[in-house]
């Protein structure tokens, strides 16, 4: 076991799935040379070659339109948009065409594209470097979708994502990147060498997509959440007091139903948190799974702490992110109510 | 013997530790571009347009050939003055940046002809789209710095009400539109608002700043369809400074063509221009906003420059390209050539230089306390938190209503 980063986690699973397939190759701006932005892909280009990690032109629907191709011809792409914020521009060609390739051709022709992308706020980026957009692509059918809260998952859920003959977008809190978050930007940064998920196998390993994992049990409530809300659930229920059983969805499309109605049969009381915004947001499918799937155990109405229904602003940030207080105070509401 | 198709991946002449090498820029002799008029047919000034490139300052420092634009002392002395206010404040703002008083800057370093130029070309009607890197169309319209930096410091004065990250600045009454950090999605707006113009039968153009990297985008190709087909009276400028973050100019396709050369395959005349020669972006802007205002349609304008810092506060350029490039690159620095030729026309001195400077060092220092006064990262005043929820529509509405009373009763 080593000591990673959730950056070194996912460099680690790409050097490894480079070296074992040689289909596999990596598109996208600022990758090759330079390492990434964020620095995901460093060393990758000098290991292996210009011709498997590719700088690409700053055409997000270019990267991915070309991805879908090399894809059908046999590839394997990673394509990195920069910042989340920026994957409109390929809209149309994740929404109409690699999300609905294998549908519309009978199940003849398919891309296996793994979108890796950045996400989320907590970092003064504003509005163009913060956005949670993993709803509006949780509503289009034809896609796996994958939001990792420490490296271990990461690792282990990229790594399966590259395998999957299905298109993945694989959501990367980036506010987690170098260390756990829990919400309190006035705290001293945590890094991952202190958290047991920092904990990563060097060589190869894979986790099964579709898979929520419950990362701390308790009997008074159920919090389902992913990405950097788990942190912030975590030290949310210390500060309210309660023993909340906290389930980290990991991979949105496909769900782990059974693990969420095991949970909520067992606690009856349930608050469902995302840095996203609220309105059609992923937590109104979660709202609407455990209505449909526990109806009869449920003690309260369902709390959701999301962000709110505003473009993500600059100097807000801390009152707009759905911080330790709020996911605290919809805890305290479930367990007066009912 | 069979031959393979094989990937072609492009490579910037230098990196870290190489010696600088820019001799894949083509640079054309001062004055040695002719200056069609602007009714010419385009076939039969595309060529030399796109391709050559147009210079007015010579290596003497004369102002030589057809593009001269003749400027006066008076407007060559507020160009210079511009020029450097908006170095003076990137530099100031930069050094805000690493003392952590704001959280994230961008400086345009080395570029500053080729927004103080343009906006002195153009009209006070016409219409800026700019990118992050034009706050010299700000300062070229007289913009307050005040205002500025109380945007960056998203305090009580921000015109964007501490909304956007800094450098996102716009200007309603300067006619100077807001910036996005999404890439290029200015420049089709430009053209509709170029189209507005001519259907309500107005004499106002459009004009629009993207980077040579972000021409990439698909939004580029909107743009210049539109533009062509509706002979839209914009001025579209793509600024080639030669690095997009780490990936160099090659990455956006400009090893094949100039950028200027994209123009004559929409049917719009390509200019290509020496983008630190302020009277050469100044004579090739005045000359497609005055093709635009006739109604020969839109120019497309490849400025030649050079990004000489960092992308933003952010980024580190020393990880991709020789620390020293700035110095080895062809086109000098705007400000020094400007200054060259006023001195030597007799419409400027060191001794005028050096007042200028400390009074816009003294201007800057004060704004800069001023703007401090409506809030800082730190101290007060700060903006209403109530405002996190105004704008998002004409109205609040309902669900917002709720969540804004929901967000106070946390507050209590």
């Amino acid at each position: 076991m080593a000591r990673m980063t959730m950056i070194q986690a996912l460099n680690s699973a790409m050097d490894i799935m480079l070296d074992r397939d040689p289909d596999v190759v990596i598109l996208g701006e600022d990758v090759g040379y330079f390492g990434g932005v964020f620095r995901a892909t460093e060393g990758l280009q000098r290991k292996y070659g210009e011709h498997r990690v590719i700088d690409a032109p700053i055409a997000e629907g270019g990267i991915i339109g070309a991805a879908i191709g090399m894809g059908v011809n046999g590839l394997r792409p990673i394509s990195e948009i920069q910042f989340a914020d920026y994957i409109y521009p390929g809209f149309d060609q994740i929404v109409s065409e690699l999300a609905k390739l294998r549908y519309r051709t009978g199940g003849e022709f398919f891309a296996p594209v793994t979108i890796r992308t950045p996400c989320g706020g907590g970092i003064r980026g504003g509005q163009t470097h913060s956005q949670s957009p993993e709803g509006v692509f949780t509503h289009v059918c034809g896609l796996k979708i994958i939001m990792p809260s420490n490296p271990y998952d990461a690792k282990g859920l990229l790594i399966s994502a590259i395998e999957d003959d299905d298109p993945v977008l694989f959501f990367e809190p980036k506010r987690i990147y170098n260390g756990p978050f829990d919400g309190d930007p006035d705290k001293p940064a945590m890094p991952w060498s202190q958290h047991p998920k920092g904990e990563v196998p060097e060589g190869y390993y894979s986790l099964p997509i579709g898979l929520a994992e419950v990362v701390r049990e308790g009997e008074d409530l159920t919090v389902l959440c992913y990405g950097t809300m788990v942190h912030v659930c975590e030290a949310a229920a210390k500060l309210a007091e309660v023993e909340a059983e906290i389930v980290d969805i990991r991979t949105m499309i496909p769900l782990d139903v059974d693990t969420i109605r095991q949970s909520v049969e067992k606690t009856g009381r349930c608050v469902i948190v995302h840095e996203a915004t609220r309105f059609s947001g992923f937590g109104a499918e979660l709202s609407a799974t455990v209505q449909e799937e526990c109806f009869y155990s449920l003690e309260a109405p369902i709390e959701r702490v999301t962000g709110w229904d505003t473009p993500y602003p600059h100097a807000f940030e801390w009152d707009y992110f759905p911080g330790q207080k709020r996911v605290a105070a919809a805890m305290v509401k479930v367990m007066e109510a009912g | 013997m069979t031959r393979t198709p094989r990937l072609h991946i492009p490579h910037p002449p230098a990196r870290p530790g190489d010696t600088p090498d820019f001799s894949y820029v083509d640079i054309s002799p001062a004055g040695a571009v002719p200056r069609p008029d602007v009714t010419t047919r385009l076939r039969d000034i595309e060529r030399s347009l796109a391709f050559e490139m147009v210079r007015v300052l010579d290596e003497e420092h004369a102002a030589v050939g057809p593009w001269d634009p003749h400027l006066d002392h008076h407007d060559l002395q507020v160009g210079l003055r511009y020029m450097l206010l908006t170095r003076l404040f990137d530099e100031r703002m930069h050094r805000m940046q690493r003392q952590g008083k704001i959280s994230f800057y961008m400086k345009s370093l080395g570029e500053e002809a080729v927004s103080v130029a343009a906006a002195q070309a153009l009209e006070p009607g016409d219409m800026l789209f700019p990118s992050y890197r034009n706050q010299g169309l700000h300062f070229a319209r007289g913009r307050n710095p005040v205002d500025l930096m109380c945007q960056l410091l998203s305090n009580t004065r921000d015109m964007c009400k501490g909304r956007q990250m800094p450098v996102m600045y716009h200007w309603v009454r300067g006619n100077i539109f807001s910036i996005s950090g999404n890439l290029t999605t200015q420049y089709p707006q430009a053209v509709g608002w170029a189209m507005a113009s001519a259907i309500k039968g107005e004499e106002d153009i459009a004009a629009a700043w993207i980077g040579e990297g972000s021409s990439a985008e698909a939004d580029f190709h909107h743009a210049m369809t539109f533009a062509s087909v509706y002979m839209a009276p914009v001025v579209l400028n793509i600024v080639n400074n030669q690095w997009a973050i780490s990936t160099f100019q090659g990455f956006a396709g400009g090893e094949r063509r100039p950028f200027a050369a994209r123009g004559p395959g929409y049917g719009i005349p390509g200019v290509r221009v020496d983008g630190n020669d302020f009277l050469a972006v100044y004579a090739v802007t005045r000359w497609a906003a005055e093709r635009a205002r006739q109604g020969a349609g839109p120019t497309l304008i490849e400025h030649v420059t050079y990004r000489a810092d960092a992308h933003s506060t952010s980024d580190d350029p020393s990880r991709y390209r020789p620390r020293d490039e700035w110095k080895a690159w062809p086109l000098g620095d705007p400000l020094e050539r400007l200054k060259a030729y006023m001195i030597r026309e007799h419409a400027w001195s060191e001794a005028q230089h050096e007042a200028l400077a400390a009074e816009l060092g003294a201007q800057l220092d004060e704004s800069w306390e001023e703007a401090c006064g409506f809030g800082t990262m730190t101290d007060g005043p700060t903006l209403d938190r109530n405002e996190l929820f105004e704008d998002v529509f004409k109205d609040v509405l309902p669900h917002l209503i709720r969540q804004r009373d929901q967000f106070r009763d946390l507050e209590d």
